[in-house]
């Protein structure tokens, strides 16, 4: 789960990460406004969306006067933000966040996130701060360094020195081990899957401070976190994600016609490749999980119904534990409840399955059933064909 | 033969009296698993689907000789149960349990440490459909019926793609030793390699079929695990070939985060190491067929 930059830098900052000063602003009036009780004479106007590479985006921008403050809030506030990271609709900006301007002399990098291969919190580190660490990992490899921590012990403090002292912070030693000790915190305290702090700069003044930061959270640790799941924006979402996320099911919009209904998150990925195979794009990924009761397969009808551009709709279930019959009975009610107008291609496979079949075919129903995945992708598609034909 | 579970092995359930412990449980033992206790604390002394219950995996293994564990506990306390079924020696245990925080298993995974290679208890899962030696026996959720006994070693990341290729396989006749769910989450158990190297000792295995997916670098560390040290044909199958990057496709590991974790790098790299790709998901039965003819 992602969250916005300024409320990573409230849970860094209550750990005692130097953050600038700043503000947040819903409307131009009060942004305007931030710039006084901020002070100075030039101030930073930040669009909060979940999404990197805001700045090439003309998400953030620079402003000397309270007039100017306002024009761009104005011009930002209510506007969707396209990204290099987000989709070509982009991200709704409903916040801003204002800070002070800094005279910056060194732009540096800090990252922990969780490295599968040696299942261990790695932190990463560059003296190349302000751009994508992929970028910078394969530009400049040498600058990277990278420490994994163990997770019996946790970071120590020489660590966090070395990596200081590496990135030629000699000087201000002792707050960086703060700050690293501090994201390393966030990891463990709050089961963080990825802390960022890009870039960490050291002002001409010697002030070193977290200008930008990136929190995301592991979702199976949410549980245990009941104040980060609160900070959850759906407004950041996509709608058809939301609507299904609050239902329970794993769903994922795409932008093509056929919609998806599978059980398991494999057999859902490789439903949408074959899909793909067979010349037609899927409209969503979506696992209805082991189940698959009558009531969840309408849930997930609906789910995919919510997507104007679905056109044929694939349901493609295994049924292992369950039985066919049982998810055909399902399938039937769905179609009666939510009177669907569009075509369904149902391949059902499993325990009972002629059962379950025979009462698809039997139902007077305009369904279409297919014996194997890939006859059923391949009418599917051939179906969504002939109605955009 | 097989590998990690034969006929004899003999098997408890943490979280037995639970409901989906409980019905899973009678699924097992119908199948033949040789089942001979449970565990559930505080329930220690009672009796459940016919057999005993116990506080402790401790007093489960001491009193019944229990070699491996099935795990059915939430999310919550399923790392605990992990950490105990290693420390009291169980040598397989298989984790269903989908939603472990990714922290828990990481601890999890550095617990088991403590313990020499020799006596280290191997993990399948967590978030998987289990383990199953098809005709023996079978510790997890899936469906027994689908599994025809043979020769072919199978292991996927995937549930249901799994049963797909299981079944795929039993309509073309070709049976399995033993199937095995190393699982959805970004940390497993046991990886791919980990059981390649079991299937290529295992005398009555002939061919290895491996089920990826987008997301970590498993496959291809499968795919060097095969060119340097396997004779015996492998087949492979990727998932997620049309999954945009980033996005996290239902299982919590299933996401393209860096270069060589999509579908089309992965399937790159294991043609070139010399293993068959599966073409298609409808293709498994087929593939299989077509490379076992040729032994």
């Amino acid at each position: 789960m992602d969250i916005h930059e300024y409320q990573a830098k409230e849970i860094l900052a209550n750990l005692g990460v130097p953050i600038p000063k700043g503000a947040l602003a819903y409307s131009p009036e009060q942004a305007a406004y931030r710039t006084q009780e901020i002070g100075g004479d030039r101030w930073v106007v930040k669009a909060q969306v979940h999404s990197g590479g805001r700045g090439k985006s003309g998400g953030i921008k620079v402003c000397s006067s309270d007039e100017e403050m306002s024009e761009i809030a104005e011009s930002l506030l209510g506007k969707r933000l396209v990204t290099p990271q987000t989709d070509e609709k982009g991200k709704l900006i409903n916040r801003l966040y204002v800070e002070e301007g800094l005279d910056i002399e060194r732009e540096l990098y800090l990252g922990l996130v969780m490295d599968r291969q040696s299942e261990r919190v790695m932190l990463i580190a560059s003296s190349s701060g302000g751009m994508d660490i992929e970028e910078v990992s394969e530009s400049d490899p040498d600058s990277v360094l990278r420490l994994r921590i163990d997770p019996a012990v946790g970071m120590q403090s020489f660590q966090a020195r070395e990596i200081a002292f590496s990135l030629g912070l000699g000087e201000q030693v002792n707050e960086v081990v703060k700050i690293l000790m501090a994201c390393y915190r966030v990891v463990v305290e709050y089961d963080a899957s990825m802390v960022e702090i890009n870039p960490l700069v050291v002002t001409s003044d010697k002030r070193i401070l977290a200008l930008d930061a990136k929190v995301s959270f592991d979702e199976n640790a949410l549980f245990r976190r009941p104040h980060i799941s609160e900070l959850r924006d759906k407004s950041q979402e996509d709608r058809r994600e939301s609507y299904a996320m609050d239902r329970g099911l794993a769903y994922i919009g795409l932008d093509g016609s056929v919609g998806c209904i599978v059980n398991g998150a494999g057999l859902a990925m490789a439903s949408m490749d074959m899909i793909k195979l067979a010349g037609g794009s899927p409209a969503n990924f979506l696992d209805i999980g082991g189940g698959a009761s009558p009531q969840r397969v309408i849930k997930a009808f609906r789910a995919v119904l919510n997507d104007e551009n679905v056109r044929v709709i694939l349901v493609n279930i295994f049924a292992g534990i369950n039985r066919c019959d049982w998810i055909a009975e399902g399938v039937l009610l769905a179609f009666e409840t939510l009177e669907i107008k569009i075509p369904v291609v149902v391949r059902l496979s499993g325990t009972n399955v002629e059962l379950g079949q025979k009462m698809l075919r039997e139902s007077g129903t305009d369904l279409l059933t297919a014996d194997s995945l890939y006859d059923a992708a391949n009418l599917a598609v051939k179906t969504c064909n002939e109605l955009q034909a | 033969m097989a590998i990690l579970l034969k006929k004899e092995t003999r098997v408890i359930v943490q979280g037995f009296t639970g409901r989906i412990g409980t019905f899973h449980a009678q699924e097992m033992i119908e199948y033949g698993t040789n089942v001979v206790g449970g565990v559930t604390p505080g329930k220690g002394g009672t009796t459940h689907c016919g057999l005993p219950v116990f506080d402790t995996v401790r007093g489960a293994v001491e009193a019944t000789g229990a070699e491996a564990s099935v795990v059915f506990v939430p999310p919550p306390f399923a790392a605990d149960s992990l950490m105990e079924a290693a420390d009291a020696g169980i040598k397989v245990c298989v984790c269903i349990t989908d939603g472990i925080p990714t922290q828990d298993m990481m601890r999890v995974k550095r617990f088991m440490r403590r313990y020499p290679k020799a006596q280290r208890m191997t993990l399948i899962g967590p978030n998987c459909a289990g383990l199953i030696s098809p005709g023996q026996g079978f510790m997890g959720i899936m469906p027994g019926h689908i599994y025809l006994p043979g020769r072919v070693g199978l292991i996927g990341r995937s549930g249901t793609l799994g049963y797909e290729a299981a079944s795929q396989m039993k309509s073309s006749g070709v049976g399995i030793s033993t199937s095995v769910g190393i699982g959805g989450d970004p940390i497993n158990g046991s990886s791919f390699c980990d059981h390649l190297a079991l299937f290529e000792e295992d005398e009555d295995t002939d061919a290895v079929v491996i089920i990826g997916e987008i997301g970590g670098s498993q496959e291809i560390e499968a795919a060097e695990f095969f060119e340097n040290h396997m004779r015996k044909p492998m087949l492979g199958y990727i998932a997620g070939l049309s999954a945009p990057k980033g996005k996290k496709m239902g299982h919590a590991g299933a996401i393209v985060s860096s270069y060589g974790e999509s579908a089309s790098e992965k399937i790159e790299v294991l043609e070139k190491a010399g293993v068959t790709i599966v073409p298609h998901p409808s293709a498994f039965g087929e593939t299989v067929l077509s490379v076992l003819s040729k032994l």
